[in-house]
């Protein structure tokens, strides 16, 4: 669980084995704004890390750094042991570990829902058309838009479509799926299809950072909640810890606002 | 009414600008595709190379660059693009003027296609560990031809008619043969209206089909 401090395994190239993402001391600047101030933020295989806070606060730009789609100024940040690489060949291996789910879903719009599945399969693991494809239907009963595949993006709901692209993302077999808001474009009836297929993948044992602002989602899911203000990582606690006795004033305040109404 | 046609190829002159059109058409999409890469590419020295590019050779004259093949490539240079003869080579060499010349406005046309592409894509091809050549020719450039098949049209229209310019330099197309007649014949105006005619009959149809295609193909968000 998290707070219980880790015993590393012996010295040498094997990861700990539990650590999967490491952020330390990350920091980053738009522009004036300083976005992300000393991160530090350690996430375990198997964990499910829930980052809430207001808006502007940095938590999306925090899931974006951890596969780079937003460069960090300073500090590290390590995936299974191995720093994040510069831009190129090594890092786009490394994205291919690292599934994420975007708040406007970004499925490939030209392309079918089955070919969005099939694509990195076929074009990063290379893996043979048949198998891509078998496993591209499999993906898509398991997040129930299986009746949809031959179907493109925008004849699908935002619901279908986001769990397309839970799928198209589990496809690569990651290591870490990243939400970032992954229910925030969508009509209040569709939250909860997605929020299931997310349950159920937590309950899988995937390991999974997800920047959302839905409560219920992280009482039940969350290992673990990160609060964040004003780009620092305000409070880390379990769910039951932080929503029942937030420790700081900000915390508290922002809970106050979100849940009395 | 049109005797004065006889005794001229108008149909052989128009098979020439037609060539002219398609191997320009071809060379200078695949060459406009590659500058509009580079473009968008992360490498300074092409991004600044293809800007070059483009800024020098849209704003040149096309007259200026045909006559430059043949007195500059061909007479100084010895250029002969692998012809046997001299028509062969001007030719060719009209060809490559007028491929480097249509390539800068493909290019243009297809950044203005780059840009119709939401960023999201992208970013949700870099997530899934694509490349930035497999993000570009995969997901971005197919997005972005969908969406200038319009303005690629136009462009294929300019340049179907910017082939009479190769007449600067002997290539014996249509505007060649009606310089010609207009000498040789007294029906001026009837001389003008038939090639006139001949171009409609060519671009008229590029453009309905291709604004067909367009629709049919673009990308519904």
């Amino acid at each position: 669980m998290s707070g219980v401090s880790v015993t590393k395994g012996p010295e040498g190239a094997v990861p700990a084995t539990t650590d999967l993402v490491v952020l330390s001391n990350v920091n980053k600047h738009f522009g004036a704004l300083h976005v992300l101030q000393d991160i530090d933020l350690t996430i375990e295989r198997g964990e499910v890390v829930v980052v809430i806070g207001p808006s502007g606060s940095g938590k999306s730009t925090l899931c974006r750094t951890i596969n780079r789609l937003e460069t960090i100024d300073s500090g590290s940040i390590t995936i299974d042991g191995r720093p994040l690489p510069d831009e190129g060949r090594a890092l786009a291996r490394l994205r291919a570990d690292v599934g994420m789910v975007f708040q406007s879903f970004n499925l490939f719009a030209h392309k079918t829902v089955l070919e969005n599945v099939m694509l990195g399969q076929l074009k990063v693991r290379r893996t043979d058309k048949k198998t891509a494809e078998e496993k591209a239907r499999g993906l898509l009963d398991r997040v129930g838009v299986g009746s949809q595949a031959d179907k493109y993006p925008a004849q699908l709901s935002g619901g279908q479509q986001q769990r397309v692209a839970i799928a198209r993302a589990l496809a690569m077999n990651p290591k870490v799926m990243l939400f970032d808001e992954p229910t925030s474009a969508l009509d209040p009836e569709m939250i909860n299809e997605v929020l299931e297929v997310m349950q159920q993948l937590a309950r899988d044992g995937m390991t999974m950072v997800v920047v959302t602002h839905e409560m219920g989602f992280a009482r039940s899911a969350a290992n673990r909640v990160v609060f964040m203000a004003d780009g620092r990582i305000v409070e880390e606690a379990t769910p039951e810890e932080f929503f029942s006795n937030p420790r700081s004033e900000r915390a508290k305040d922002f809970l106050s606002k979100i849940l009395h109404h | 009414m049109f005797d004065f046609l006889e005794g001229y190829d108008l149909l052989g002159a128009f098979w020439v600008t037609l060539q002219l059109t398609l191997l320009s058409a071809l060379f200078s999409l695949v060459w406009g595709t590659v500058l509009a890469g580079m473009r968008v590419g992360p490498v300074p020295l092409m991004r600044g190379f293809a800007t070059a590019y483009v800024n020098i050779v849209r704003n040149t004259p096309l007259t200026v660059i045909i006559v430059f093949t043949a007195l500059g490539l061909a007479d100084v240079y010895g250029v002969t693009l692998g012809a046997g003869d001299f028509d062969s080579q001007y030719f060719r060499l009209a060809v490559f003027g007028l491929s480097a010349y249509t390539a800068a406005f493909v290019c243009e046309a297809l950044r203005s296609g780059i840009n119709t592409v939401p960023l999201g894509q992208a970013e949700a091809a870099r997530a899934i560990g694509l490349s930035f050549t497999q993000v570009l020719t995969l997901i971005v450039l197919p997005q972005a031809f969908r969406s200038v098949v319009g303005p690629l049209a136009n462009v294929l229209i300019a340049l179907t008619k910017n082939t009479t310019v190769a007449a600067a330099i002997g290539v014996a197309e249509a505007a060649l043969l009606m310089k010609e007649m207009i000498e040789n014949e007294a029906q001026l105006v009837l001389i003008a209206a038939v090639f006139a005619f001949g171009f409609v009959v060519l671009t008229m149809p590029t453009g309905l089909l291709l604004g067909w295609v367009g629709k049919r193909v673009a990308v519904k968000r």
